[in-house]
């Protein structure tokens, strides 16, 4: 029958109003609302002893004002900010450098002349990556062979200036490490979380074990 | 009626219009409300794509590919990465070219949501179709995310295959998903087409019909909507379609009502798609050994596959060195635009936008 | 009286006492009958003004707060408890905005559409009983004063369009001219049958007459009404004014900071109007049970008629310009016709000739017959109309196409 269609429709979007799993965005971004009991398990007590010791707040929370700060759920492979870098693997062969579609990566490297046939034979003074101009596409991830470069998982990084985008080597080596398990499947295999788990040291990073100097050292005294 | 003068007014609609689908511009003179003519302006997203990527690896290119129908970056990629595959002469791992097939089936969906939804919002329905479609494309956005850890600019496909393996949680998020999208798209189409005042405003508006549709080079579709039974999928099989068991959707009589019916059959058989997928999948390598700076010998070669919008081509010559030396999009948004007129001359203001939504034109890939 | 009236809502004359009282301890002896009119009514306008005012802004939030949760997100809720500090803050930002005028534009007839627009709307408040002993004023020809100040409404958008010399605008405004007019029609048919039954102009009269709601005594005088109610105020199916996915803002392209503001006001103060008119001429006014103020059920049933409004509105798409015309002149015009000389003949069979007086068994009669009429006459259009649209044959493909697999 004629305009049953339309009365169907105002049954759908009504269905869409009352069904609460329908909702949008079940992640109110900066903060959510939390219930009495969310409360208690946040302050690390139990229910009814924090109901009993904190009526008003409870009140707030029950009507729906009280709000807790909430971070957007997000996969551990998110291709993010923050990039984590570990000084101790990277060997300035700058091949994130060359892959880079954009060529936001500068490197520029001097001898150290520390065990220059083992892979230790660069220093690096410059390492600047330009985020205002990447576009976090991970192609420097992918090229980069010694797992010394890993995506973060940021994404909260606004800045007034254009050059405080610019991530210059004090930066990345003073930043605290998370990295995005992204292309790297040993993070995966540890259980990696860079949202809530811990920093990850360069140890636990790599595919390839670098030889520390004095191991280093020694190979070179045997021979 | 002597002493009235009438005189067609030229309005130009766009390029900051909320319905033009991003920086397009129309110059249509109207008598009234009816079109009498128009002409089409673009060029204003216009980046270089093809430019740019005559000074990048092969590589590189592909994150270029997800700028161009930033819509449908798998299908994008897609794309770009066979034709380099068929010019360097790469096998691809059948495993990879699985998961290539449902991640682009994946995106179709959600284009399609995305062409379905904005063009309720032309019709003038407040976003509220908009936003159920967008809540369905959201989800497969975050499977997009675990997959390669972004959730429109992917860069998931690389030439031999793919970068990265699906891992559990992008499986079990799948079977969820392929679960519950038919019953939602059901009420989508409960919500739209049995919609009187939709079916008023958009059957027989804007028909094209298969003739002219052929004539223009008009794909994907909007071709399948003028009753022309056109599909690369069956028509030249890809990839691993040629095992798959679906059907592709027609349309009546080639009107708007008609594009966006088409693009909701085709929907439900991407899931079956996805479904069959799924079933026939198996484990191994998912890349084939290629190198970082891909050298295909000197030569030129044409691929394309259907994408949620059209043939999308890619047209590659090489000269042997690290980068093509010519890089041609075939883009479908762009050659769809073609019958504009055809279609819109006689129609009203309010039909004008409801043609233009059921073209499903991006413009990032119309300008490139 | 068990009736509690901690609700006494402003009423003239008791505002007229006090400033008489007043004027009369200052000693103002014959004068202080004109200057209490005119302090009274003065304070009275400042008031009722004000509060309305009031009222479209948080209308403004529960719309935006109920369309948001049909379209399953959260509205407004970052500014405040709720998000109720959002009006508030919009109109600080409109405001505060640079005022522009186009150059090119009729600068008197710019400036003045903004008010032109709204003071209609605050008119139509002043006659609307919110309960017996409440309201502005008492006129005894409320209702056809309300149907006259509606029609200034084309004028203004007209004017707004007009006056801003943008071709948008004009668009939306010659839309808006040619739809407010033709609705006017059905909509002073679907009052006229009302009229019928009230047997009066007085907005309390009617009130009083409604023993059984009117909208059970005749569903389709209450469906001609309202639907032509939804596009007097240009929502959704309707909307072609502003029309926002085809003329970008329509009729108020132009305008900014505090003319918009104004316009803005006028367009949400619209709904709540109109609900006002159909609580009063369709849902009984303030009548309920005893236990609340007769004001606290005219709210509510307020309320029941906004939330259908925005339920229609966030689901139906819009109709094109020659489609709602079509259904003007085509459809309701004829129904309202039909109901009212079903209603009249009603009238004159039923109703006592010697006192003019329906009794409630009269009025079971009419809305038995009238059910029946309307549900008859509706399923015999649906069903006429609809033959042409849902019929279609399946799809046959071209002959033009052909594929066949190459393989790859």
């Amino acid at each position: 029958m004629y305009g049953l269609g339309l009365i169907k429709g105002l049954g759908i979007t009504m269905k869409n109003l009352v069904i609460p799993n329908r909702q949008f965005n079940i992640y109110q971004y900066p903060n959510k609302k939390v219930t009495p009991w969310d409360l208690a398990k946040i302050n690390s007590s139990k229910t009814f002893p924090f109901i009993a010791k904190n009526p008003i707040t409870t009140f707030k929370s029950l009507v729906g004002l009280v709000n807790v700060e909430e971070r957007l759920p997000q996969h551990p492979n998110f291709r993010g900010e923050e990039f984590a870098w570990y000084d101790n693997r990277c060997t300035g062969c700058a091949s994130c450098a060359k892959y880079c579609p954009l060529g936001i990566i500068k490197i520029v490297t001097g001898t150290s002349g520390v065990n220059s046939q083992e892979g230790q034979s660069y220093d690096l003074e410059v390492f600047d990556i330009d985020i205002g101009r990447c576009m976090f596409c991970g192609l420097c991830v992918e090229a980069c062979p010694y797992d010394a470069l890993h995506m973060g998982s940021g994404f909260e990084e606004a800045q007034y200036q254009r050059s405080n985008l610019v991530i210059d080597i004090n930066k990345l080596k003073s930043a605290e490490k998370k990295p995005s398990t992204w292309f790297r499947p040993q993070l995966v295999k540890q259980g990696h979380d860079p949202i809530t788990g811990d920093t990850a040291d360069w140890k636990k990073v790599g595919r390839h074990e670098k030889p520390s100097l004095d191991d280093q050292s020694e190979r070179w005294a045997k021979r | 009626m002597t002493g009235i003068r009438t005189e067609p007014v030229t309005v130009n609609l766009g390029p900051q219009h909320p319905s033009t689908h991003g920086v397009f511009r129309l110059r249509v003179t109207f008598d009234g409300e009816e079109i009498i003519d128009l002409e089409p302006v673009f060029g204003y997203l216009h980046r270089g794509t093809e430019k740019l990527a005559e000074t990048r690896n092969y590589t590189q290119i592909v994150t270029l590919t997800d700028r161009m129908d930033y819509v449908a970056s798998m299908s994008n990629n897609l794309a770009y990465v066979r034709t380099v595959e068929k010019l360097s002469g790469i096998q691809v791992p059948e495993r990879a070219q699985y998961i290539r097939v449902i991640c682009a089936e994946l995106q179709r969906i959600a284009s399609h949501l995305m062409a379905t939804g904005f063009l309720l919002n032309d019709i003038g329905a407040l976003a509220t179709p908009l936003i159920y479609c967008f809540r369905e494309r959201e989800k497969i956005l975050d499977l997009f995310e675990m997959l390669c850890g972004a959730r429109i600019t992917l860069s998931y496909m690389r030439p031999g295959g793919i970068f990265q393996d699906a891992d559990s949680d992008f499986w079990n998020a799948l079977d969820i998903l392929i679960q519950e999208l038919p019953h939602y798209l059901d009420e989508l189409e409960a919500l739209i087409s049995k919609n009187e005042i939709v079916l008023a405003r958009t059957r027989s508006v804007g028909i094209l019909s298969d003739a002219d549709a052929i004539d223009y080079g008009v794909t994907g579709p909007i071709l399948r909507a003028s009753r022309v039974k056109w599909d690369l999928r069956k028509a030249n099989p890809y990839e691993i379609y040629n095992r798959l068991d679906f059907e592709i959707p027609i349309g009546v009589e080639g009107d708007t009502y008609d594009r966006f019916h088409v693009r909701l059959l085709e929907m439900q058989e991407s899931v079956k798609i996805i479904t069959q997928c799924i079933k026939q999948i198996e484990k191994g390598p998912i890349r084939a050994n290629t190198p970082y700076f891909i050298r295909p010998k000197p030569g030129e070669t044409y691929q394309s596959v259907e994408g949620p919008k059209g043939e999308l081509g890619f047209y590659l010559i090489s000269d042997g060195g690290v980068s093509p030396y010519r890089c041609k999009v075939r883009a479908p948004s762009f050659i769809n635009l073609t019958p504009l007129k055809k279609m819109m001359l006689g129609w009203k203001m309010g039909d004008l936008i409801t043609i233009l939504g059921s073209i499903d034109i991006v413009l990032g890939e119309v300008d490139r | 009286m068990t009736q509690i009236y901690f609700v006494q809502l402003i009423d003239f004359y008791s505002f007229y006492e006090m400033f008489y009282s007043i004027f009369q301890n200052l000693g103002f002896e014959k004068s202080s009958s004109w200057m209490s009119y005119i302090a009274a009514g003065g304070s009275l306008s400042f008031l009722a003004i004000n509060l309305l005012v009031l009222a479209t802004a948080f209308y403004t939030w529960f719309e935006r707060r109920t369309i948001a949760r049909f379209q399953v997100r959260r509205g407004p809720n970052r500014n405040g408890p709720f998000g109720l500090g959002q009006p508030f803050a919009d109109v600080i930002k409109l405001i505060m905005k640079e005022d522009t005028i186009p150059s090119e534009a009729d600068k008197p007839v710019f400036t003045i559409a903004p008010i032109a627009l709204l003071a209609p709307t605050l008119l139509i408040i002043t006659v609307i009983p919110i309960d017996d002993s409440s309201f502005l004023a008492t006129l005894n020809i409320g209702i056809l004063f309300i149907v006259g100040i509606t029609s200034v409404n084309s004028i203004a958008i007209f004017m707004a369009g007009w006056g801003s010399r943008n071709k948008y605008a004009i668009l939306g405004s010659m839309r808006g001219a040619a739809m407010l007019i033709s609705y006017e029609i059905p909509m002073a048919l679907g009052i006229t049958s009302v009229l019928l039954i009230a047997g009066s102009l007085a907005m309390s009269e009617i009130v009083a007459k409604q023993e059984i709601w009117f909208i059970a005594v005749m569903p389709m005088g209450f469906f001609v009404f309202m639907a032509s109610a939804t596009a007097e105020m240009s929502r959704t199916p309707f909307d072609q004014i502003e029309a926002e996915s085809e003329l970008g803002s329509g009729y108020n392209t132009e305008f900014s900071g505090i003319k918009f503001a104004i316009l803005f006001l006028a367009e949400f103060m619209a709904p709540i109007v109109t609900s006002a008119v159909v609580t009063t001429l369709f849902l009984g006014g303030s009548q309920g049970f005893n236990f609340l103020p007769g004001q606290f059920w005219f709210v509510l049933k307020m309320f029941v008629v906004i939330f259908a409004l925005l339920w229609i509105r966030s689901t139906w798409p819009r109709l094109r310009v020659d489609q709602i015309m079509g259904f003007a002149w085509k459809i309701l015009m004829e129904l309202g016709f039909v109901n009212i000389f079903l209603i009249a003949i009603e009238v004159a069979i039923l109703m006592d000739p010697v006192t003019g007086i329906l009794t409630s068994q009269d009025m079971l009669i009419m809305a038995g017959i009238n059910w029946v009429f309307t549900i008859i006459t509706l399923v015999f259009l649906a069903n006429f109309l609809g033959k042409r649209n849902y019929d279609r044959p399946d799809p046959v493909p071209s002959p033009l196409a052909n594929m066949e697999p190459k393989g790859e």
